[in-house]
């Protein structure tokens, strides 16, 4: 590997505590962007020659800081000088960075930096945004093209995103477990929300939106390791990385989706899996079961069955009816009536969604999966309007051409009844 | 004399490889690994998950689990077993089985990803 490749990398995995720690130290998120950057210049120049330090983000969050220090003593500084307060920080600075580095702070840094980006009032695209230029540290430019916007675009989209953080106020103060805990899981909310950005690509999007789900993943084993007792963010790790072990067989070369059913399963990443049953097994020990644990338990029995035919959809339906209670959603009972109807039959989960009609009336899966049941009913003149249905409101051109699919294979069925039936 | 030989490295950077970049690595060590099993001279391989799915049992009394890796520095590494359990429950059985007859220190408890026996010629 190349000394700026071994650098790039170094810095990428130092920036979530490097940014956390400038950012509890300036209060001020340009600013601990700006230090670090700075001090990733200084970095790229000194590695090189000195060789690595053997504690790169110690190495970047010291740098950094007294290059903004320096700065701001000099007048510099276009942006606005940081509060007084923070300023007058600075005297004891040793003894905060002592005090930093031991390693007691880093945890509630990197899952302030995470936080900030969830703020509430943010639309969940913005969150993302944020999160993946704050903590991830892409470039605008990767940002964008994963979510298919010009650079202009998404470049506006940040800056609204930070001026709206900036007006929030997050806390400096550690937080007690409780706020820890409310933070904590509006950070695996987004990181969900990050991973599904990149997972719900249609298949002629899936490679260029790929990277999302891979650093969804990375920033859930960051989280895990910092928070390794976090029976919920086990099970969200596992959870991403089971889904992800699909990717390579969710799409043929045309870009048309595959059911799970008909996936080829050698093609799933089995080194995903291990690590994705591995960690649903260590959460299991807590006995403090939670949505992702969950969702991550129904992926792992499609994981561990070779064939479709092997897949455990009893104990799938009785998952999701554990999801139900903990979770009440129509999506969650729709998804468990595909689990019924494999379990009891089509007219048992057809019973079972009705209900869901009015709540879901513009949901494109909803219409889909209804007229699958139909069609299994032979109900093809039913199963017909509700694909015709679904497709109107398909998200991606992939989603209308399955169910498309679904639609040609009615009218070829249909058709001989059609000319017998006559007058 | 049989020698162990532990593999250290960054998982951050080792798990920022490829799919492409990690086969390549691991077809060039299939080479090395082919010519010592030709000659009867290499024993188990084994490439271990991400220390995020390990668990730690301390050889305290009563044992103590806790999860995550084996984080202390004033203890050194000083064997190690690979057993076959089915899930990790059992594999703390048997971690606490040997700590009952070997008390102190701690076993550190880690999923095994790759895993081949090998052959020693005696």
């Amino acid at each position: 590997m190349t000394d700026t490749a071994w650098i790039d990398n170094a810095l990428t995995s130092a920036r979530p505590q490097a940014v956390g720690a400038l950012l509890r130290y300036f209060r001020n998120l340009d600013t601990a962007e700006e230090a670090f950057q700075n001090a990733c210049l200084r970095a790229l120049k000194s590695w090189p020659q000195n060789g690595p330090p053997r504690d790169a983000a110690a190495w970047l969050i010291m740098v950094g800081r007294n290059v903004a220090i320096d700065d701001i003593r000099r007048g510099k500084k276009q942006a606005p000088l940081p509060e007084d307060e923070a300023i007058s920080d600075l005297d004891d600075a040793e003894e905060a960075l002592a005090e930093r580095l031991d390693g007691s702070h880093y945890r509630d840094d990197i899952l302030r930096l995470l936080f900030i980006c969830c703020h509430p009032e943010l639309p969940a695209t913005q969150q993302i945004a944020l999160a993946l230029r704050v903590v991830s540290g892409l470039t605008v430019k990767q940002i964008a093209r994963a979510f298919l916007v010009s650079e202009a675009a998404m470049e506006q989209r940040i800056t609204r995103a930070k001026a709206r953080v900036a007006e929030a106020n997050v806390p400096f103060e550690t937080p007690d477990a409780v706020a820890r805990a409310e933070r904590l899981a509006a950070v695996a909310a987004m990181i969900y929300l990050i991973f599904n950005e990149g997972y719900s690509a249609s298949g002629d999007t899936a490679e260029i939106r790929k990277p999302l789900c891979e650093e969804a993943i990375r920033l859930a084993r960051l989280l895990l390791r910092l928070f390794q007792s976090e029976a919920e963010i086990m099970g969200l790790t596992a959870l991403l990385l089971l889904q992800h072990a699909r990717a390579e067989a969710r799409f043929d070369s045309d870009g048309a989706v595959i059911l799970l059913d008909d996936q080829d399963r050698t093609r799933w990443n089995q080194k995903m899996i291990a690590e994705g049953l591995a960690l649903i097994d260590k959460a299991m020990r807590h006995r403090r079961t939670g949505p992702y644990q969950i969702q991550a338990a129904i992926a792992a029995l499609h994981a561990r069955a070779a064939t479709p035919e092997e897949t455990d959809w009893t104990q799938i339906d009785l998952l999701y009816g554990a999801l139900e209670i903990m979770q009440p959603s129509p999506v969650v009972t729709l998804n468990r009536a595909v689990a019924v109807s494999k379990v009891r039959g089509a007219e048992a989960a057809l019973d079972m969604i009705e209900p869901l009609a009015s709540q879901l009336s513009n949901y494109f899966h909803f219409f889909g999966v209804r007229g699958a049941f139909l069609m299994q009913l032979g109900r093809n003149d039913e199963a017909a309007v509700a694909f015709d249905r679904a497709i109107a409101l398909a998200n991606t051109s992939a989603e209308a051409a399955h169910i498309r699919m679904h639609l040609d294979r009615l009218q070829r069925d249909n058709q001989p009844r059609d000319v017998t039936a006559g007058k | 004399m049989l020698y162990a030989i532990l593999c250290y490295h960054d998982e951050d950077h080792v798990g920022s490889w490829t799919k492409e970049q990690d086969a390549a690595v691991m077809s060039k060590l299939a080479v090395v690994q082919d010519k010592l099993t030709k000659q009867g001279r290499l024993g188990p391989v084994a490439r271990l998950l991400p220390t995020t799915a390990a668990t730690t049992l301390r050889k305290d009394d009563p044992p103590v689990v806790l999860d995550g890796p084996f984080a202390e520095t004033k203890e050194q590494l000083l064997g190690f077993y690979v057993v076959d359990c089915n899930n990790l429950d059992e594999a703390l059985d048997v971690a606490r089985d040997l700590a009952k007859v070997n008390p102190g220190g701690a076993y550190e408890i880690r999923p095994v990803g790759m895993f081949t026996p090998g052959s020693i010629a005696t």
